[in-house]
């Protein structure tokens, strides 16, 4: 009987043991704080987040010391192809067999919206870096997704509008024939007829396309003053490099790119791109802290960093700091508790994160250096001026999100 | 009183009872197999391998057994899968069996208007209007507003089955998954070894003859196309509402491609061959795609496919049933 | 401003124009494709990956071996061609005795070791190759701007093609093929060796591939994936001019690229699709293709 006794009690201690220490690290679930990381690895947009975002997402982890409170911080990935299904089916199965923490990445728009409908299904966290589409916390918010690095508001907004000022009064929209295009080009039109321009003429090509050559000679055609590229990605690559074969801009036309990004200009070089006006999240050559960051990555990426591999180091950084400050990785506190710090590093100025999930930050007009005035490889943009974070994204007031109304 | 003796059977039809009798114990092993499976791996994996199966297992009655080749065969899929899509999420109160039946029922008419165009071609040709007419659809889809495009139509709820039993279960969906499944593959497998399935297999060996013989072949190579869209589409349907999502991937030509490599890979006008194929293709998609061999997939599926025209033409089950002939017979 | 349809002559002009150029690039690649099967029967669905093969020889050419656009235009179809020469002998001709349709699976086979092997190298982004020197530039036809480098195009896929056309149809050669194919046996027993020819043929429709590809680099980004799209698209094009006429596959190139070109005119977000809705209809009415001969 005794032996039983002491067997029984002894039981008891270990388990009543177990569960205390199991509660004090209940806040970290599982112990260990997963980062699931999704993007297009090998596809279209892999110079945009790709690889190299993975490499930004482990050198925030690492920065940071490796741990969060004792508990391990596990990284992992998996490529999305560009395809909604394997998007989704991913973050599916990361919820469902994986219990991941955080979903980061998040690339292509049409992935992104049905990977956070995943997400907000599981009452999860995500933060988008890479989708465009400002969509995402307008129509398609939720409580449990984060869109931090740009969304095609500023850059519709910034570039337009500054296009418009300088006299391009004249547009022609090339469009690509998605939603996501139409969305732009119904927020390029606003913008340039608000600013005293109007929108001559138009046309839709399919996307993606391949030869623009008879959209161009349309444009052309049009004798608008401004060819506006309501387009992303390889359309907007192959509609530059058509013009130029065309010789556009020799002719008198100018291009205004809504959705460049530095590996583009980069690809495309200074010939084809010098003197593009266009809206950028963040410029490695900025200031110093910016190169100082910039240089670190280049050394372990081989390529400089572009403002959603940037803005990738940054939210993951600012999870961390919210997550260790907390005691928890329970994703809707931490998602409060992020909105609750403002966003100050070389990343992100003035920037704080709203109540529909936008991060909003200073944004940044930007003009492609001609071959001549380039000192370096990647010395490709001089920075304009600065757009106001208050300024820049779409104002609550004209918010479709439900968070909001 | 006269006794009566018990029928004394012959040999031959002894043996032919028995191989029956081993063929219902294998059939009846793979379905508790299927009911086991979900507590040993992940139930949304094994539901994938299902939809594509079945997928193939349609694509196959149409090849394997009426010797037709199809390269449009997504556009059964897609409309399969859009269509339950589509109506699922603007009509809730609409039951997800219902939705599938719906869906399906688009993919036969579908179907029928795409054989009644196509069938009177052969080989090659037929081939190529199939492919012409998927792309057709293709730019259907594309423009379509009801299935949103590059997006894609995301947000299908999974509902409840007959009203009640909740689908968000993965256990409860994989059952109705697999439940459906059986309903195609049985489908399938009375539909080949009926009378109808006897000629649709003289006609892909001999078309004159069986046209000599009296048969409207061009009857019977449709009602096969059309059960075979049917299917499909079916297939497509069910995906949707397990992924809640139906997109621009289903219609492209690739899924088409995709098919036949999975029908190749398993092999040709067997039964089971499609399933294999199926299975091998999805897990070595996942398993890649996990991997930082990701992108090797393609290639990969490359090497099998030419390894496979060059040596295995009978596909994997194929091959096994050659080698268990062969030391069993 | 005379206006067609509301668009307006000089630009309805431009257009027509810019369709011929493409259509005589659909004629060049058609062409290969059409070669292949008339003589071969083998339905070649590599040909998309044979067109990139060209285009990155003369993109690789360049970057390591410093070999020039002109010297490009040789060198790598006849590497490509050789190439499939060797695909031919090794692959293709181990299954010519079964039916055709496994010829399809196994060049649909070879397209995706090819176009997935490459992503893996070079990424899926295109490379820009430049335009040759003497090529920058255009004319004022006084209703567009043509850019050189398009009429050289259209000079060379032209020449090319009739070329093609009249080694095939005219000469010698040409006739010993087309005997080659249709009656082997007899050939073979006139002393022709008759799987040399074969190989040949395989090798020189190939070689057409990567020719309009050594054209293309210039104008579209270098990819691995640049033939995938456009291989259905000229797939069609040889399916509605008779799947083994060469005269077919010229004439209804240079169609096709005409009727695409004033869609994007009119109704630019079919462009893709239109030459599937014309290949119906032929394949509804004449059933053989416009220039086909059925079997």
């Amino acid at each position: 009987m005794t032996f039983i006794k002491k067997t029984l009690a002894s039981s008891i201690a270990i388990a009543a043991a177990m569960a205390m220490a199991t509660s004090a690290q209940a806040e970290i679930s599982d112990g260990e704080v997963r980062i699931g990381y999704l993007a297009d690895m090998s596809g279209t947009y892999r110079d945009l987040a790709g690889p190299g975002g993975l490499e930004a997402l482990r050198m925030a982890v690492e920065d940071f010391g490796g741990s969060v409170n004792g508990a391990a911080i596990e990284i992992f990935s998996a490529d999305d192809r560009n395809s909604a299904d394997v998007g989704a089916s991913t973050v599916r199965e990361w919820y469902d067999t994986r219990n991941v923490d955080l979903v980061a990445g998040l690339v292509a728009t049409s992935v992104v919206v049905a990977a956070t409908r995943v997400i907000e299904e599981n009452n999860g966290l995500g933060i988008v870096s890479g989708a465009a589409a400002s969509a995402m916390t307008n129509e398609y918010c939720t409580a449990n997704h984060i869109h931090w690095v740009y969304d095609t508001y500023p850059l519709a907004n910034g570039t337009a509008r500054a296009v418009v000022e300088q006299g391009g009064d004249s547009w022609f929209m090339l469009t690509a024939d998605y939603a996501f295009g139409h969305s732009l080009e119904a927020d390029l039109t606003k913008v340039v007829e608000e600013n005293g321009g109007e929108v001559v003429g138009g046309v839709r090509h399919p996307f993606p396309t391949d030869d623009f050559s008879s959209f161009i000679l349309q444009a052309q055609g049009s004798g608008a003053k401004i060819i506006g590229l309501a387009n992303a990605g390889a359309d907007t690559v192959n509609a530059i490099n058509t013009a130029s074969q065309f010789g556009v801009v020799e002719a008198g036309q100018q291009l205004a790119g809504l959705v460049v990004f530095l590996n583009d200009v980069h690809a495309m070089g200074l010939d084809a791109t010098q003197g593009l006006l266009l809206t950028t999240g963040w410029y490695w050559d900025m200031d110093d802290e910016s190169r100082e960051w910039a240089e670190r990555y280049y050394e372990r990426v081989g390529t400089m960093p572009g403002m959603v591999h940037a803005g990738i180091y940054s939210s993951t950084m600012h999870y961390l700091n919210t997550v260790e400050e907390l005691g928890s990785d329970d994703p809707v506190e931490v998602r409060a508790a992020m909105a609750k710090k403002p966003v100050n590093d070389f990343f992100s100025r003035n920037g704080y994160i709203r109540e529909d999930g936008r991060m909003v930050h200073d944004m940044y007009l930007a003009r492609v250096k001609s071959p001549e005035e380039s000192t370096g490889e990647w010395d490709l943009y001089e920075i304009l001026t600065t757009i106001p974070a208050d300024e820049a994204f779409r104002p609550l007031s004209e918010s479709q999100c439900k968070l909001i109304n | 009183m006269a006794t009566t003796q018990p029928l004394e059977l012959s040999p031959g039809l002894k043996r032919e009872r028995r191989a029956q009798q081993r063929r219902y114990a294998f059939y009846v092993a793979l379905v508790l197999m299927g009911l086991v499976a979900p507590f040993v791996a992940y139930p949304v994996f094994l539901m994938k391998v299902l939809c594509f199966a079945l997928f193939a297992c349609a694509f196959n009655l149409l090849l394997g057994y009426a010797g037709l080749l199809s390269f449009g065969h997504a556009a059964f899929l897609a409309t399969g899968g859009y269509v339950t899509g589509y109506l699922l999420s603007s009509y809730p109160a609409l039951t997800p069996e219902m939705g599938i039946l719906i869906g399906t029922a688009a993919a036969v008419g579908l179907g029928a208007i795409f054989g009644m165009l196509s069938i009177r071609r052969q080989g090659i040709y037929f081939a190529m209007v199939t492919l012409a007419l998927a792309q057709l659809m293709f730019f259907f889809f594309i423009q379509a507003p009801f299935t949103g495009g590059e997006d894609g139509l995301h947000g299908v709820p999974r509902g409840e089955l007959f009203g009640f039993i909740s689908l968000r279960n993965n256990l409860a969906m994989y059952y109705f998954v697999f439940a459906v499944f059986l309903f195609g593959f049985a489908l399938i497998q009375r539909t080949v070894h009926s009378p109808f399935g006897q000629v649709l297999k003289a006609i892909r060996e001999n078309e004159s003859r069986a046209v000599s013989l009296g048969y409207n072949v061009d009857h019977y190579k449709l009602v096969a196309f059309v059960i075979s869209a049917g299917l499909a589409g079916l297939a497509g349907s069910t995906k949707t509402v397990v992924f809640q999502l139906a997109s621009l991937t289903d219609a492209h030509w690739h899924m088409s491609g995709e098919v036949i490599l999975m029908t190749l890979l398993g092999g040709v006008g067997t039964l089971f061959g499609p399933v294999v194929g199926a299975g091998l293709v999805v897990t070595l998609q996942h398993l890649l795609a996990q991997s930082p061999l990701g992108n090797w997939v393609g290639p990969i599926l490359g090497v099998i496919f030419v390894v496979c025209v060059l040596s295995f033409r009978s596909g994997i089950v194929g091959e096994v049933l050659k080698m268990y002939r062969k030391n069993f017979k | 401003m005379t206006m067609i349809f509301g668009v307006p002559l000089a630009v309805f002009m431009g257009q027509l124009l810019l369709g011929l150029i493409n259509g005589a690039f659909y004629a060049l690649l058609s062409l290969g494709l059409a070669v292949i099967f008339g003589l071969l029967k083998i339905v070649n669905f590599a040909h998309g990956a044979m067109y990139m093969l060209g285009a990155f020889a003369t993109l690789l050419g360049m970057r390591y071996l410093g070999i020039n656009y002109w010297a490009a235009l040789l060198l790598a179809p006849l590497v490509v061609g050789l190439f499939g020469m060797l695909i031919e002998r090794v692959l293709l001709r181990r299954i010519g005795h079964l039916d055709h349709l496994y010829g399809l699976l196994l060049t649909f086979g070879l397209a995706l070791i090819f176009e997935g092997s490459l992503v893996n190298i070079f990424g899926v982004s295109g490379a820009r190759y430049p335009t040759p020197e003497v090529l920058q530039g255009g004319y004022q036809t006084g209703f567009m701007f043509l850019p050189k480098y398009r009429a050289w195009v259209l000079i060379a896929a032209l020449g090319v093609c009739l070329f093609t056309w009249f080694m095939i149809e005219r000469t010698r050669l040409g006739a010993y093929l087309r005997a080659g194919t249709e009656n082997p046996a007899l050939m073979q027993a006139f002393g022709v060796n008759v799987p040399l020819l074969i190989t040949l043929t395989y090798g020189f429709g190939v070689a057409l591939a990567a020719f309009a590809g050594v054209l293309a680099a210039p104008l579209y980004p270098v990819s691995p994936t640049m033939g995938s799209n456009l291989l259905i698209v000229v797939f069609a094009v040889v399916v509605i001019g008779g799947m083994g006429s060469i005269l077919g596959a010229i004439v209804t190139g240079l169609t096709m690229g005409l009727i695409e070109g004033l869609t994007k005119v009119y109704y630019p977000e079919a462009a893709n699709t239109v030459i599937f809705l014309v290949m119906i209809l032929v394949l509804l009415l004449r059933p053989a293709g416009l220039f086909g001969k059925e079997a």
